[in-house]
């Protein structure tokens, strides 16, 4: 059972690690983005169109144009949401919060409006788009991961993109812990006039900061269409996913590195109703109590965490605040 | 050709508006030598050295580096002519440590090593008798030690001239001596210093010699070893200036606030206010004199009830009732609600006084909202009196309904003012209420607090001009590092004397420790 549920938990955690990393590089720069779900849903309708014109151009489809064609149209498809934030909250200085849940309510509308759009096309029965071959491509494992095991059911069963994850934010971590570009980062997103003063461009690193958190954010919304949902696209099919991708980042303590074990935690909890209801079975209703697990979590790492006062801990000192250049 | 000059400056003229803060100022440095500017608040010190550590860019005038002309646009341009200046506000991140922001922002165009940068920190601090643990944190450590990290920052990026803004202002006797010793040794070691500073004792015990400026004028410059303190105080002063302020004789002056042994430590431990005792009286102007940040804001701020005191006695006597209250610990609204009408001009205007967001008309209503018995707002009187306030100050202003941070500095305070008179107060407090205001608005300001006084308020003035002070107060009570150190009558003092009292009450604390 263990070794059953371990890699749905990590399943179900990557769209989050995703989410979660891209957010806690934005924020790093002081900018709390409110428009992951947003983006991250625009990140997967992006991958959708790519693969379905794909799809519909070719008969028999070519692996490596199959990933790498969704893939772009993702990137871009997120990185023009990120634009759009930085440019809003950054060059025209609105407010962050308006700005993220204006941007969210923007990306699923964008999403669904396409999505439907697409339904229609295929003129199929159901209300989704199937993307089976792209799927299949995006699922694609290691080839002896079948032999070997319960170990390779645990460490090798899954998709290029889940080591993806696993990689950015273990390079993120490693930017920001170790090197000038980090350190110059963590800096603009704690005091951005002292950033300035040091000579250090602050609305560059914004920008930069935003629009790549943004990218990485949006694979998650891919990653969950062509490997988890295994190329189905049904509207409002992502769910609360990227808001538990933020909550993540306050689990995680802005570290990227502890998102990773936060996100396959985070997997687990969501899927614990799923579990409590297969192997205890409660009733229907009960097991709506254990979809809160994830969320329940989050408030007791934030109690936890405003008890210890650790400055280490906290969320970056300028997050959510415009920064104005003082007049000289 | 070389110049025997580290920074040469030559006519140096700024202004801000119709201000002018620098006004053909020379000064030159040498390396190897420590340069004290010389004067008080709001002369110009500051302004002159930002434009040589381009924060700002000097109307007219030229500065010459090792003799050549140069132009200084920016703080990037400053450290390429290896000129470093440390702010009197740190500009620090929190949560890193020493090393992390000394390199912050830097280039050295090779790997980016931590450790390798906190063994040349560790070298500079060697070589300079710094005390700094180059990996602890920054919101770990002292005051002092802050400003150690950013005086490191600066050596770290090879400069050769450094500008210290008052750097004395915020460390204890002690650490004022141990960072004396350190400026000696990087003197020694041929670096220019130049210090920013109104202390006296600490020009002349550091040194070697003084420029002087007064009211963005310069004065001139004096070898320390060859000046005292009575000279330097008559430079820094100046001349009395006339100002044909009206003053009238306080009719029937009797005692409205009576405060005894004020004793005000702030959260870092450091005594703000030391047995402090005086009386306010009824119908008469006493001004306080003082350099910026001597406990004249703590001072007013106990007596409005916003400040915790650690011991002492502010007696208010009820001109109606005749009872005698104790004001201390009590809250604003509870000092209200004693039946003690007292009014306060805070320096923080837009802080403190009034909300910048909302328009005038709600700013009055700050302090009568409580009125009323429904619950819902009664807007026709604030409002009468906004219009009020606008047609009698003469508010430049579109409307009422105006955000008051829109509105100029002068129109601000005019607003402020306005509706603290409006209260009809007994007691009137005004912290710095003509700073950053016009000639004509000053007046203005003068002559409603002479009404007041007219009118028997007991009113307490908290200024920075001596001239103003002299000719505006009845009574001038010094204070100097949280202590009176004298109450002199405002008709008969002469400016040197103020001055004096101004600059020996800073003076105290640091000889106290001095001795130990």
């Amino acid at each position: 059972m263990i070794v059953e549920f371990i890699p749905r938990a990590v399943v179900q955690g990557i769209p989050l690690l995703f989410g979660s990393t891209g957010e806690i590089i934005t924020e790093k720069s002081g900018h709390l983005n409110l428009g992951i779900p947003g983006i991250m849903y625009v990140g997967a309708i992006s991958g959708v169109i790519g693969a379905f014109f794909y799809e519909q151009s070719t008969p028999n489809v070519q692996p490596f144009l199959a990933v790498l064609i969704p893939l772009l149209c993702s990137v871009l498809g997120s990185f023009l949401m990120g634009l759009i934030y930085s440019f809003l909250t950054v060059t025209l200085r609105a407010n962050q919060n308006v700005t993220g849940l204006a941007l969210t309510t923007f990306g699923v509308g964008i999403g669904n409006f396409f999505g439907g759009s697409l339904i229609k096309l295929t003129n199929s029965e159901v209300p989704s788009i199937v993307l089976s071959a792209t799927s299949r491509c995006f699922k694609q494992t290691l080839p002896f991961a079948d032999k070997l095991g319960v170990f390779g059911e645990l460490f090798f069963s899954y998709s290029f993109l889940a080591y993806a994850a696993i990689l950015i934010a273990f390079i993120a971590a490693y930017i920001l812990k170790k090197t000038r570009v980090g350190l110059n980062l963590r800096a603009v997103g704690e005091n951005p006039a002292t950033a300035d003063a040091a000579g250090i461009n602050v609305g560059r690193y914004k920008y930069a900061a935003t629009c790549i958190g943004s990218v990485i954010a949006g694979l998650g919304g891919l990653y969950y269409i062509m490997d988890y949902a295994c190329g189905v696209w049904s509207n409002d099919g992502f769910g609360d996913r990227g808001w538990l991708a933020i909550a993540l980042v306050i689990f995680a303590i802005w570290k990227p590195d502890f998102g990773i074990i936060g996100s396959f935690l985070f997997g687990a909890l969501y899927l614990l109703y799923n579990i409590v209801y297969t192997y205890m079975k409660i009733g229907f209703i009960e097991q709506e109590i254990f979809k809160m697990a994830p969320y329940v979590v989050t408030i007791l790492v934030l109690i936890a965490i405003s008890m210890r006062r650790k400055r280490e801990f906290q969320p970056p000192a300028a997050l959510g605040l415009p920064y104005f250049r003082e007049e000289r | 050709m070389a110049s025997e000059y580290a920074i040469e400056l030559k006519n140096i003229t700024k202004r801000f508006g119709t201000i002018l803060a620098n006004d053909n100022v020379n000064l030159t440095v040498k390396y190897g030598e420590i340069l004290s500017v010389l004067g008080e608040n709001g002369s110009g010190k500051t302004t002159l050295m930002n434009m040589i550590s381009g924060i700002y860019f000097p109307d007219h005038g030229q500065i010459f580096i090792n003799g050549e002309e140069v132009v200084i646009r920016s703080p990037k341009d400053a450290f390429a002519h290896k000129i470093g200046m440390i702010h009197q506000h740190f500009k620090l991140v929190d949560v890193l440590n020493a090393t992390e922001n000394i390199v912050l922002g830097l280039n050295e165009g090779k790997k980016f090593d931590i450790k390798e940068s906190a063994k040349r920190v560790a070298e500079i601090c060697e070589q300079f008798g710094f005390e700094l643990d180059p990996y602890k944190k920054i919101y770990e450590m002292s005051v002092s030690e802050k400003q150690t990290v950013e005086i490191i920052k600066v050596l770290y990026r090879g400069a050769d001239v450094l500008i210290l803004d008052e750097p004395t202002a915020v460390l204890t006797p002690q650490e004022t001596q141990k960072l004396f010793r350190v400026l000696r040794k990087m003197r020694d070691n041929g670096k220019a210093i130049i210090i920013i500073t109104h202390k006296l004792h600490e020009v002349l015990s550091l040194s070697d010699r003084v420029s002087v400026l007064c009211k963005g004028k310069y004065i001139g410059t004096v070898n320390t070893a060859e000046t005292n303190e009575s000279e330097l105080t008559e430079m820094m002063v100046g001349k009395k200036i006339s100002l044909n302020i009206h003053r009238s004789v306080p009719k029937d002056p009797q005692d409205r606030l009576v405060i005894r042994h004020l004793n005000c430590i702030n959260r870092e431990g450091v005594k703000q206010l030391d047995d402090v005792s005086f009386t306010a009286k009824s119908g008469e102007i006493l001004g306080i004199a003082g350099i910026a940040g001597s406990g004249q804001k703590e001072l007013l701020e106990a007596i409005a009830g916003l400040q915790r005191l650690a011991s002492g006695e502010i007696l208010y006597l009820n001109p109606q009732t005749g009872k005698t209250d104790n004001l201390r610990d009590k809250t604003p609204q509870q000092i209200r609600d004693l039946g003690v009408r007292l009014s306060f001009v805070p320096e923080d205007r837009l802080g403190m006084g009034l909300v910048g967001n909302m328009d005038i008309v709600d700013n009055m209503m700050l302090r009568s909202y409580r009125k009323g018995k429904s619950g819902f707002l009664k807007r026709k009187q604030p409002k009468n009196l906004a219009e009020s306030v606008i047609e009698q100050l003469e508010v430049v202003t579109p409307s009422a309904a105006t955000p008051v941070r829109r509105l100029s500095g002068g129109n601000v305070q005019k607003v402020l003012v306005g509706r603290e008179i409006a209260e009809s107060p007994t007691v009137f407090m005004a912290a710095y209420p003509v700073r950053g205001l016009d000639i004509n608005s000053s007046f203005l300001i003068y002559n409603l607090l002479n009404e007041q006084k007219e009118n028997g308020v007991a009113v307490i003035f908290v200024g920075e001009d001596l001239d103003v002070l002299l000719e505006l107060c009845d009574r001038i009570l010094v204070i100097g590092s949280g202590r009176v150190a004298g109450i002199v009558d405002g008709r008969t003092a002469t400016k040197e004397e103020v001055g004096l009292l101004m600059t020996k009450g800073a003076n105290h604390l640091q000889e106290g420790a001095a001795h130990e």
